[in-house]
């Protein structure tokens, strides 16, 4: 007897386990499609309009609602749990339904022209501390800003220097000399910018310089006599005055009927170029290539060198340019300086070549 | 604003901070939908927008005055309002006599008009009318759609992926269990489609996961399909395109076969098998004497090396 009512209990466990598993099972002839990072789930099975109509409409869509939402919520309850204060939360997967962006990835930001060059020296940034020791007022203050160290601007007095005019007023004159830093710096910023986006910029005559040089001197007098209402047409010319250098050149044609022999030998000279197999040689830019190459060849050395010699020279470097304030613009005098008289050396030696 | 790319210098910390926010990322946020109404709605219309306005709240602005634009035609002043917004969802309520109760659902990619599907309303059942207790505000929903056109109609399944995008709310790592509250309902049947909004209880089933009960709690719609604009497949292969960044890295010499077994492929060095050890045996040792006369005279200082 007590055999049989194990087995009888056993059988009824088991009844009782698959009736609390009906109330939760459905059947579906195909599959739902579930994509448990959105909570989605897409039922692909044809739906009876018979049945539908049959049925008030209502009930209808409510009874597929609940099987469709039971068999999503089965498939959320799979899913590993955690307790996260006083909750249970279950962690979902990635998404895996593909969905438009909302806008474009963002684009890396072009170089600036000093991220290209110090790229192309292989110099690299250094960081500088926040806080400096002000001498004057004994105590730490920020490198820049609000109530920075060693402010120049904040002097109380200035002593005139022997050489220039005593009456001029020096504090102004500091002013005027970094209000003409920051709005040379805004205009190379926006001269990267344009450089970014490939908008050509327009050439703006000059810009304020502390000395101009001879050949600045020329073009400013050639784009003030240029600045009229007549563009310059009835300005007249000094005595001894040179013509301006390297204003813009206009195209000339040929004319249409005239000198053939002339037109044949150029024709001729075009296809002898045409059909030699040697390319032409550009010796400036040969030139200009090979220093570029060696430049570069420098730098990665510089950097393999090693990290010792780099700390040590960053550090001279700090010291000298430290007190001025305007550090920067120091190493960026002596830079453009070099640049250029490398540069024009380049050019002066790669003109008779292309003439 | 983004046609001015970083040109003109934010003066402030503050608008610094809120241009970085509209700036395109990498791992972007929610879509936040506009909904507006056109130049001539109903009352029903009006209402319908209150509703799913209710439905999306955290993430979606309700305009409340008029605009009278018509998407379709013209969609330059919907692009002006999602830059002014930065909102890439939207929905538009009109109502006339050519289109009666008329919504469309549109969603918009670098502020270009991607998608768009216009839906006519047939049959609405307010929020306010079904009387039943709400789901709070800002709930996650679960998404069903249910129907064989959601999988082999074009336009539908243009369209189950922009209501997806629309209801599914933010992106999450996790969710409460408990909080799993509100369900939205899509059944294609017969040409039209039916939205019904439930709260679903969770009833004790016996075992671990629950049984589910539901209640409706409205809006409820009909919708018919009418008007759609479709973005091109170059278009939204632009803009479904992943970054790079963000895409898995590929690890080396693992590989899965169609069942998901995980294989792994290990590179060794040749090896070297003059010092393999094999079988010992008394027969087989190598004698002193015996190395000598056997092997080549080129390797006999090295043995004598290793030796000493």
């Amino acid at each position: 007897m007590a055999a049989c009512s194990v087995e009888e209990l056993l059988a009824k466990a088991e009844k009782e386990e698959a009736e609390k598993l009906k109330s939760i099972s459905v059947q579906k002839e195909l599959d739902l499609e579930f994509d448990i990072g959105n909570l989605l789930a897409c039922d692909k099975n044809r739906i009876e309009s018979r049945d539908f109509r049959e049925k008030k409409k209502e009930d209808f869509l409510r009874s597929l609602a609940r099987d469709n939402t039971q068999l999503l919520i089965n498939e959320i309850w799979k899913l590993p749990t955690e307790r996260v204060e006083e909750a249970i939360v279950a962690k979902l997967p990635e998404p895996t339904t593909r969905l438009p962006r909302e806008k474009p990835p963002p684009k890396p930001k072009p170089p600036t022209k000093w991220e290209q060059f110090a790229k192309l020296k292989g110099i690299q940034k250094k960081k500088k501390t926040n806080l400096v020791w002000d001498e004057t007022a004994k105590e730490w203050r920020r490198r820049w800003g609000y109530k920075r160290a060693n402010d120049e601007t904040k002097d109380w007095l200035i002593e005139v220097p022997e050489t220039t005019d005593p009456n001029e007023d020096q504090f102004a004159k500091r002013i005027k000399a970094k209000k003409e830093r920051v709005a040379k710096n805004e205009f190379n910023r926006l001269k990267n910018i344009a450089r970014g986006q490939k908008v050509k910029v327009p050439g703006v005559g000059l810009l304020p310089k502390a000395q101009q040089s001879r050949d600045e001197l020329a073009k400013a007098v050639s784009v003030a006599k240029s600045s009229t209402a007549s563009v310059g047409r009835f300005q007249d010319r000094l005595p001894k005055e040179k013509p301006p250098k390297n204003t813009g050149k206009k195209r000339k044609f040929e004319p249409l009927i005239g000198d053939f022999s002339n037109e044949k030998q150029r024709q001729l000279e075009l296809l002898r170029v045409l059909d030699s197999k040697k390319p032409k040689l550009d010796i400036t830019k040969a030139v200009n290539t090979q220093m570029r190459e060696e430049d570069r060849e420098e730098a990665a050395a510089k950097r393999k060198k090693g990290a010792g010699k780099k700390g040590r020279k960053a550090n001279t470097g700090g010291k000298g340019g430290g007190k001025a304030g305007g550090k920067g613009k120091g190493g960026k005098a002596k830079g453009g300086k070099a640049g250029g008289g490398k540069a024009g050396g380049g050019k002066r030696k790669g003109k008779p070549g292309k003439r | 604003m983004t046609q001015l790319d970083g040109v003109t210098k934010p003066k402030t910390k503050r608008s610094k901070r809120f241009l970085e926010g509209r700036a395109p990322k990498l791992m972007e946020d929610g879509k936040s939908a506009m909904i507006m109404k056109g130049g001539n709605t109903n009352q029903a219309v009006t209402q319908a927008l209150k509703d799913i306005y209710a439905l999306k709240k955290p993430s979606a602005v309700l305009y409340k005055k008029k605009n009278i634009t018509r998407p379709f035609e013209d969609s330059t002043s919907l692009e002006f309002f999602s830059k002014k917004t930065d909102c890439s969802l939207f929905l538009f309520g009109s109502h006339n006599k050519k289109r009666p109760n008329n919504l469309i659902f549109g969603r918009l990619f670098d502020f270009h008009v991607l998608d768009m599907i216009e839906l006519g309303m047939e049959k609405y059942v307010p929020l306010s009318e079904i009387k039943a207790s709400k789901c709070p505000e800002g709930t996650k929903p679960m998404l069903v759609f249910a129907g064989e056109a959601f999988d082999v109609d074009a336009e539908h399944r243009r369209l189950k992926s922009l209501l997806t995008d629309f209801f599914r709310g933010p992106s999450v790592a996790a969710v409460r269990l408990a909080g799993l509250e509100h369900v939205l309902h899509f059944t294609a049947l017969e040409g039209k489609i039916y939205m019904r909004s439930y709260r679903c209880l969770l009833k004790k089933s016996g075992c671990r996961t629950p049984r589910i009960e539901l209640e409706e709690i409205g809006p409820s719609f009909d919708f018919v399909l009418r008007r759609s604009h479709l973005a091109s497949d170059d278009l939204s292969k632009l803009a479904h395109k992943q970054p790079k960044a963000l895409k898995p890295k590929k690890k080396k010499n693992i590989s899965r076969d169609i069942f998901g077994t995980k294989f792994g492929q290990v590179h060794m060095q040749r090896q070297d098998l003059s010092k393999l050890q094999t079988r010992k045996m008394k027969g087989l040792r190598k004698r002193k004497s015996q190395v000598v006369s056997g092997e080549p005279e080129g390797q006999v200082p090295k043995v004598a090396k290793t030796e000493s």
